[in-house]
């Protein structure tokens, strides 16, 4: 199973981006592998349609958990349909390598 | 030039059966393809027929524009109309929607997260797995700007009597407590 972080930075001492269309970094995690994988966001300066777009980048990686500080009104319809979950966290301060600790209970 | 794209449509809750079968002395002999009504008409029909929420109402719960509403609802009636008089089986599938999600909440690490696998409830946080969670309902912790929040005052139009407008309740329902008047709905000018 893979889950997708959203993240400010490329290293795992990087806190959570609160955005998740414009965020930095894409971190997705496998959690059979334990593998760690940090995408640069391609839409991050995008003037529109960066949620949508970002949605699509991830789905075709095969995630089944975005885990973000808040998503916008066009994502949840969307990853609804996919099928895919949603978690926020509304600590900004957060970093990947405590999520990832969690992620592995 | 491509058409337009549908917008996706939100139903609540999807229906508990597959479709509806005619039955009687001579439903063998009619024909056999089914009327298929599509889910989005299904929940139609049930914001307004069943629920009873007018166009608008029911337009905001599936996320689409009122017009838009009227069409799928008026698609909807047809096609029942249809399967009735001709005594077609109904086939409720397909159609461009999404079922809604629930937000739950976990107590232990302080996160939110929804449940898409409506089939399977949801009993550990997909974070920490931790077992005390809760359900969130968004709407009623004071998110809900659908509706917009009302500083209206109801006023006596005897005494002059103020007191902040409940949402919910009708003014004139309301008894003034120093000269038992009706109460009448002041408008806050700041709102328009």
């Amino acid at each position: 199973m893979k889950i997708a972080i959203t993240s400010t930075g490329n290293t795992l001492d990087s806190t959570i981006d609160q955005r998740f269309g414009r965020c930095e970094y894409f971190v997705i995690f496998d959690k059979e592998s334990h593998a760690v994988e940090f995408l640069p966001n391609p839409y991050k300066n995008a003037e529109e349609g960066a949620g949508p777009a970002s949605v699509e980048l991830i789905a075709n990686r095969h995630v089944s958990k975005i885990i973000s500080g808040e998503f916008g009104i066009k994502i949840k319809s969307l990853l609804d349909s996919l099928k895919i979950q949603l978690i926020v966290i509304k600590d900004p301060q957060k970093k990947i390598s405590e999520l990832i600790g969690l992620l592995s209970h | 030039m491509s058409p337009r794209i549908k917008i996706i449509r939100k139903v609540l809750n999807p229906p508990v059966i597959k479709g509806f079968k005619p039955y009687g002395p001579d439903t063998d002999k009619l024909k056999q393809e089914p009327v298929l009504l599509l889910y989005e008409e299904y929940e139609a029909l049930r914001l307004c027929d069943y629920d009873l929420l007018n166009h608008h109402m029911a337009s905001v719960a599936m996320g689409v524009s009122r017009p838009t509403f009227t069409r799928i609802y008026a698609h909807a009636r047809q096609k029942i109309a249809q399967a009735f008089v001709e005594g077609t089986q109904i086939s409720i599938e397909g159609g461009k929607v999404y079922f809604d999600s629930d937000w739950y909440c976990c107590e232990s690490c302080g996160c939110y997260f929804n449940n898409p696998e409506r089939e399977t409830g949801v009993e550990e946080c997909p974070l920490c797995g931790s077992g005390k969670i809760s359900r969130f309902d968004y709407d009623s912790a004071g998110n809900n700007d659908d509706y917009g929040q009302c500083s209206d005052l109801c006023y006596c139009p005897q005494c002059g009597f103020e007191k902040e407008h409940q949402r919910g309740v009708q003014c004139n329902q309301e008894v003034c407590p120093h000269c038992k008047g009706e109460l009448r709905r002041k408008r806050n000018i700041n709102n328009w």
